[in-house]
């Protein structure tokens, strides 16, 4: 815990900018282990940041915590200066939407179905309308359809509107994802590992498209193991291990600080207890 | 069978044209001959010279295979080329299993039914010769590329006449289906029109009409319920028929609504017949019968609503407490409920509580509707062709099935449907993507129970009297069987669906005994073969689009790369 101090806080980007997020004292316990332990983090409009950690380190918990699929032990998340519901769907409609570390599409509706599922927090029909075609169904309809084409052109996958998501290409599911959660209209993006799995060039083209979400005036949280990939895009980066935020700050502070290093690839003296921390 | 190099094949490719082209005018010839010595069996084929009905559909086939092994001898078809559009020897193949198949049928059917293979006749040893040599010709030809009878240009107009012309034969083959009262006659030209449908498949024909049908889906919907409605004046006040048509559809529309309980959300329900039952048994309390409970008798289509709506208040009823668990627990409890309800139908007699139901005498005498002096009870004459009782039952449930079918699919295209959908996928992901998915599953178990409850209020009136024995577990599974055997998800596969399970019961009464047996093989091979069923999604059916296949390849090979480079934690989530 004492070794969580936060170096930079008030020399952040966005500090000049309004808070969004503010998770306070986060832990997370299952059972006898401490997934998450005490985390604290800012986030500010059109922020972009980086949360590293080695596996195990709690990153997922932590995001689950704050989209409402786990319920913190203890601590509070608060988003636009409201404590956050700990329903995944009403968080949503705060205006937090998140991807997911392994895909999960709807995997046999098409691109365009997709994203539309993803308006549906933002749309208001009931039966009633749809079954008799009322003109709330037919405007919201177009509206979502529109809006969807819209963000698949965003990601570029216009082209694809109309494949089943599951027949796309890796790197296309994932942007698929993003333009999912886009579609909800969030201030705030939760993205889990956006780049595993793809090759350098595909990594550049994601990147590539979070400065573009940034750029909407959107807020982005990312969880991420490349390094390279992670610098390049944060302007403030957490890194977690053990469940405790171990260093705060721009990247470079992060990348050359030796208790991260440590972290990740062990310290090269004598090893003592402490040597199991990638565990 | 034997193996055959392609290179011989080639070799032997006009030689078998000729023998099965042969083969197959010999097959047609014999329907001149008497196939049986008993008049009786198979709707009579004891004629010389002159061929019953259903000899006629042999003549045809025997005909159209004729012209599958000789034409092509003229036409040479070559690829690129219109002439090859057509699979030509695979559809002589099939054709030939069929010429061969329906002698065999017939010749086990006459021994069955006249006493012994002495009362088959020569036309018959014909046919089943000439289907041999024909079906040995047709596996000697080599085997042509996919048809691709669909990239035919075709004019508008013609789009809509083969529309017409396909309803048409469709509506033909159901009359005719039906008026079949020999249970091996009925057999024959099921399997006839099994084989006729392979052969015309393997052909393009179907895959042309699908493309004339997707040009044209309104005039598609509009001739298929014409057809239905046309169906009673084919039958002359046979009511026989007509009560077997209505209750086909008094099942199909119950089976929508497991549908969408079933086949959008994805969740296995297997006491579904309760919520017709209870349709059923509301309308019959509200319908004036002497044994009813209640001294009320509203409009019919008030009542129509109020089954509805106790249906799916009976849905919410079961589902608020039950939905939070799903899979395998949701199917037992929903079975259980089932059971509950027939139980408590049967001890609501009034000797312990309130007297709704009359126990298990149910509430018998249910009068006919009355729709502005229009007595469905009672026989009319329209255009000169007599329309029975259930003929009336008939057009009322066409009505509403239409009605069912117009919420199905308006759902089924809305915000709704898609987080339906969503929630069958991944309902995980779709709660994270802010659908209410607890309120949707609860809206999908009402509106499900509500469709159900409407068709249970017709049911009453059509059979006259309700009773809880008639909602055993079994009528759940076969309803849904009817949905996973038409294709889940879709309208026009469980209406398919329903139609088969509930016909052929009927005109097959002698394989009563096994039935269950042959529809747990029909589903087991449906498993196998179509495990989406007869008619696919048409989400499912993408698949099936050329680019997405290039894309599919793509995808795997991703996926290898992937799993080379990186491995997730397969745990995913934590």
């Amino acid at each position: 815990m004492d070794a969580a101090t936060a170096t930079t806080v008030d020399a952040a980007p966005g500090s000049g900018k309004d808070l969004l997020l503010s998770a306070t004292d986060v832990t997370m316990q299952f059972g006898g282990l401490k997934a998450v332990n005490d985390v604290s983090m800012q986030i500010h409009t059109g922020e972009i940041v980086g949360l590293i950690g080695p596996n195990g380190a709690g990153k997922t918990t932590f995001f689950n915590c704050l989209t409402g699929l786990y319920k913190p032990t203890s601590g509070s998340v608060e988003f636009i200066g409201r404590p956050l519901p700990p329903r995944p769907r009403k968080v949503v409609r705060e205006g937090m939407a998140r991807t997911f570390q392994n895909i999960r599409l709807f995997h046999n509706m098409t691109a365009l179905e997709n994203v539309m599922v993803g308006r549906y927090c933002r749309t208001k029909t009931n039966a009633i309308d749809a079954i008799f075609r009322l003109p709330r169904h037919r405007r919201e309809e177009r509206e979502a359809t529109a809006r969807s084409r819209e963000l698949l052109a965003f990601v570029g996958l216009e082209k694809h509107a109309d494949t089943l998501s599951r027949n796309l290409p890796y790197g296309d599911q994932r942007r698929l994802e993003i333009a999912r959660a886009l579609a909800t209209d969030p201030k705030l993006l939760l993205l889990d590992e956006p780049t595993a799995g793809m090759n350098p060039q595909e990594t550049r083209e994601a990147e590539d498209l979070i400065f573009r979400i940034r750029d909407l005036g959107l807020a982005i949280l990312v969880i991420e193991h490349d390094m390279r990939f992670i610098f390049n895009l944060c302007d403030r980066v957490y890194c977690l291990v053990r469940g405790e935020v171990l260093v705060e700050g721009p990247g470079e502070v992060v990348q050359n600080d030796p208790r991260v290093i440590e972290a990740y690839i062990g310290t090269p003296q004598i090893v003592e207890e402490e040597g199991n921390a990638d565990a | 069978m034997m193996t055959i190099g392609s290179e011989s094949r080639q070799r032997f490719e006009l030689p078998a044209r000729i023998v099965g082209g042969v083969a197959a005018v010999v097959a047609a010839a014999s329907v001149l001959l008497s196939w049986s010595y008993d008049p009786a069996a198979l709707d009579d084929m004891s004629f010389w010279g002159a061929p019953s009905p259903l000899q006629f559909h042999y003549l045809a086939l025997g005909a159209l295979a004729a012209i599958l092994y000789l034409l092509p001898i003229a036409l040479r078809p070559r690829n690129g080329s219109w002439t090859n559009w057509v699979a030509w020897n695979t559809a002589a193949r099939f054709a030939s299993f069929t010429l061969l198949g329906f002698p065999v049928i017939a010749v086990i059917a006459i021994a069955l039914e006249a006493g012994g293979l002495i009362n088959v006749d020569p036309g018959a040893w014909l046919a089943l010769g000439a289907g041999v040599v024909a079906t040995l010709a047709g596996v000697l030809l080599p085997t042509s590329p996919e048809p691709a009878m669909h990239r035919i240009k075709t004019h508008p107009v013609i789009q809509i006449l083969a529309i017409a012309a396909g309803m048409g034969a469709l509506l033909f083959a159901a009359v005719f289906a039906l008026g079949l009262q020999d249970a091996g006659a009925f057999l024959l030209y099921a399997g006839f029109a099994a084989g006729l449908v392979l052969t015309l498949l393997r052909l393009g024909v179907f895959g042309w009409l699908a493309v004339c049908a997707a040009a044209n889906k309104r005039v598609l919907v509009l001739a298929a319920f014409f057809v239905a409605f046309a169906f009673p004046f084919t039958q002359n006040g046979s009511e026989a028929n007509m009560s077997i048509a209505t209750q086909v559809l008094i099942f199909g529309a119950t089976a929508l609504g497991l549908n969408i309980v079933v086949g959008l959300v994805g969740l296995l329900d297997l006491g579904y017949i309760a919520f017709l039952g209870a349709g059923a048994f509301t309308s019959a309390v509200l319908s004036g019968s002497a044994f009813a409970t209640i001294n009320w008798t509203p409009p019919f289509w008030l009542t129509v609503l109020i089954s509805g709506t106790v249906a799916s208040l009976l849905g919410l009823l079961i589902g608020s407490p039950t939905l939070r668990v799903s899979g395998d627990y949701l199917a037992i409890v929903t079975l259980a409920f089932g059971e509950i309800f027939r139980i408590t139908m049967n001890n609501l007699d009034g000797s312990d509580g309130p007297n709704v139901t009359n126990g298990s005498d149910g509430i018998p005498g249910i009068p006919d509707l009355n729709f502005f002096g229009f007595d469905f009870g009672a026989t009319h004459v329209i255009f000169g062709v007599t329309i029975g009782r259930f003929a009336n039952y008939f057009w009322l449930m066409l009505l509403i099935l239409a009605l069912i079918i117009v919420v199905f699919t308006n759902l089924n295209r809305s915000r709704i449907g898609r987080g339906w959908v969503a929630i069958r996928e991944d309902e995980l992901a779709a709660e994270a993507m802010g659908v209410n998915t607890f309120a949707l599953k609860l809206l999908a178990f009402a509106t499900g129970a509500f469709l159900a409850g409407v068709a249970g209020a017709v049911k009453a009136h059509h059979d006259v009297s309700v009773t809880p024995d008639q909602y055993v577990f079994l009528e759940s599974a076969f309803l849904l069987a009817a949905v996973v055997l038409g294709g889940m998800g879709t309208v026009m596969g469980v209406l398919i669906g329903a139609t088969i399970l509930k016909l052929l019961p009927e005109k097959l009464r002698f394989f009563s005994d096994y039935r269950l047996l042959l529809f747990g093989l029909l589903l087991v091979f449906m498993m196998r073969f179509r495990p989406e069923g007869i008619i696919a999604d048409e989400r499912r059916q993408l698949e099936f689009h050329a680019t997405d296949e290039e894309l599919a390849e793509e995808v795997e090979e991703e996926l290898v790369t992937y799993h080379a480079h990186y491995n997730p934690d397969p745990k995913g989530q934590k």
